[in-house]
């Protein structure tokens, strides 16, 4: 390896410098504050564990996302965690499970991913993540909803929101009514995702359906935008069995209260994205931000979660990627003013610099004549004084 | 650019056959990309414009973002099975198929097969389909020199009239895919500008349609 490569990182590893790095310390503060006003408590999972409970009850995805190493003491596979979601879940079913009946669990947290979730994504994201166990109606997912809103508008002061909202049971529920096999059913996911119609209509020709089975997966590829979507869902689904109606009539509901309680974001509807569909068993949520190309914070109800700890219990909760969110927004205005400080060993000079930094002011030792601040300590008649020194301070 | 739509096109039969369906949606670009050497084209509307990139980047610009809609061939696509895309229409120009092509009247040879192509992706799970692991060398293009040096046994290529296989002594054998252009869309542009797009996708439909009724 020659000099000029060996400072590079690996492909997709990064690191913030000391303006974005004070920025996203500040606003993790802000948000660990923000989600302990609400009720959730902190958890600090580890970076490794086993990867049997690592990727419990999850995708294969998070198996491939997975960093694997032997653990020498057991000679067991451990998973460096690529996602902390099933560590919260694996101490909601175990640790916590008795603590109380709907439990409020927050992490901020590394985690690192072989493959980046997007095209030039960052591969070591700090995640951050707020989820409820043990309920499951509707008022818990729009709580997380209100959640992640407040977040993203806590960091991202004057951006505008638009929420894209799905549900996989409404995909799920035509694809078992249509009697699909699971070959079937991934081939269908796929196009689905694509919303290649085209494709679309291959596939659902080549598989014999039922008329109206044939009419509702069709269909579903399009049902998405504004809040009519829903509307239109349940004009081309009369014969949809009870799953999909069910899962349509919790939409409208959180439509309803999402109006309500969150009247400046924009919303989307999308019933064809099945954004995690392996996991996921209700809602699923995106929120975009205006000025980006990719979802800023993601989330949804997975309520099967806990059962391979032998605690089956409802959950809904999102997660975002904190230093995207910094570099998406970075304020630039939250440089320090320092006072500078001579060295010498008269004591009290000290005295004055320990009070001052217990006061919060940020004091620096001048090592150098080339360190200059716009405040310094300076002796006059015999007492120790910060003064201003008239110098201007970039930044 | 919240209100602005950025097309992304590949100049040549794409873009040649592109341009009715886009002035059936009302759009007509400004300057003509022939003559001009600008990579962004302004049209009729102001909030519209078009950036001219290689064929096979447009799923790439459309991805990131740097255009909200594409034009991409389905050979092209093929090549990007994990893309993050929307590909909601089947634009039915440039068809063509893509096919295996050896030598004419060569047989078949025993053991692992040499197969020169530009489409990586593809020959793999068409092969792999046909429970045969095969040698893929990857080339950019002038595939049909490999099988004529030794290069190759086998290639895998577009094939539109197989003139160009013939003169070269090559014979087109297994057919691998039908492809014609998409339309892509940005999955966070699908989103946030839904009524500007849906709209765009329901006029170059019609116009896709009323061009096969003629």
């Amino acid at each position: 390896m020659s000099q000029t490569e060996r400072w590079l990182l690996p492909e997709g590893i990064d690191e913030l410098m000391p303006e974005q790095a004070l920025q996203l310390e500040a606003l993790r503060r802000t948000l660990i504050d923000k989600m302990q006003s609400w009720g959730y408590q902190l958890v600090i999972p580890p970076l490794v564990e086993y990867l049997e409970s690592l990727l419990t009850g999850t995708a294969k995805t998070l198996d491939l996302q997975t960093f694997k190493l032997t653990d020498q003491m057991s000679g067991r596979m451990m998973g460096i965690r690529a996602d902390i979601t099933p560590q919260a879940a694996r101490i909601a079913a175990h640790r916590l499970r008795d603590q109380q009946e709907v439990l409020r669990l927050c992490y901020i947290g590394n985690v690192l991913q072989t493959l980046p979730l997007s095209q030039g994504g960052s591969r070591n994201p700090i995640q951050v993540g707020a989820e409820i166990y043990g309920h499951g109606g509707p008022e818990s997912d729009l709580e997380i909803l209100q959640l992640m809103v407040e977040i993203i508008t806590v960091s991202a002061t004057g951006t505008s929101i638009l929420l894209d909202i799905g549900h996989v049971g409404i995909y799920r529920g035509l694809a078992e009514q249509a009697g699909l096999t699971d070959e079937q059913e991934q081939h269908l996911f796929s196009a689905l995702q694509r919303k290649s119609l085209p494709d679309i209509e291959v596939l659902l020709a080549s598989y014999d359906l039922p008329a109206s089975s044939y009419t509702m997966l069709l269909a579903l590829a399009e049902l998405n935008g504004g809040i009519e979507v829903l509307a239109r869902a349940k004009d081309v689904f009369p014969e949809a069995n009870d799953s999909v109606k069910q899962a349509l009539s919790t939409l409208e509901t959180i439509a309803d209260l999402v109006q309500q309680r969150l009247p400046g974001v924009t919303l989307n509807f999308d019933l064809a994205e099945l954004r995690g569909y392996h996991y996921h068993t209700g809602m699923v949520f995106a929120a975009y931000q205006t000025g980006t190309s990719e979802a800023i914070a993601m989330g949804g109800r997975y309520d099967d979660i806990g059962e391979e700890f032998g605690h089956g219990q409802p959950a809904t909760g999102f997660s975002l990627d904190l230093k995207n969110l910094v570099v998406h927004n970075l304020s630039g205005s939250t440089k320090n003013d320092p006072i500078s400080a001579v060295w010498t060993d008269d004591i009290e000079q000290q005295q004055l610099i320990e009070k001052l930094r217990n006061e919060g002011e940020q004091v620096v030792y001048q090592l150098t004549q080339s360190e200059d601040a716009s405040r310094k300590i300076e002796r006059q008649e015999g007492r120790w004084l910060v003064v201003e020194t008239g110098t201007q301070i970039r930044g | 650019m919240p209100n602005t739509l950025t097309l992304a096109l590949s100049k040549g039969r794409i873009f040649k056959e592109t341009l009715p369906l886009l002035k059936a949606a009302g759009i007509e670009p400004i300057d003509d990309p022939d003559t001009s050497r600008k990579l962004i084209l302004e049209t009729n509307q102001a909030d519209v414009r078009l950036i001219i990139v290689r064929a096979s980047d447009v799923p790439t610009y459309v991805e990131y973002g740097g255009a909200d809609i594409g034009v991409a061939g389905k050979d092209v696509l093929l090549e990007h099975p994990n893309a993050e895309l929307y590909e909601p229409v089947d634009l039915e120009i440039a068809q063509c198929k893509l096919m295996t092509a050896g030598k004419v009247g060569e047989a078949v040879k025993s053991g692992r097969l040499k197969v020169a192509t530009k489409f990586i992706q593809s020959t793999r799970r068409f092969y792999a389909e046909q429970g045969q692991q095969v040698d893929i060398i990857k080339l950019y293009g002038s595939m049909e020199l490999a099988p004529l040096v030794g290069l190759a046994d086998r290639i895998v290529d577009v094939v539109d009239t197989g003139n160009t296989l013939r003169a070269n002594g090559l014979e087109p054998l297994e057919h691998i895919a039908d492809i014609s252009s998409r339309l892509v869309v940005n999955k966070a542009s699908m989103k946030m500008k839904h009524a500007r797009i849906q709209q765009f996708i329901e006029r170059i439909r019609a116009a896709v349609a009323e061009k096969n009724n003629d």
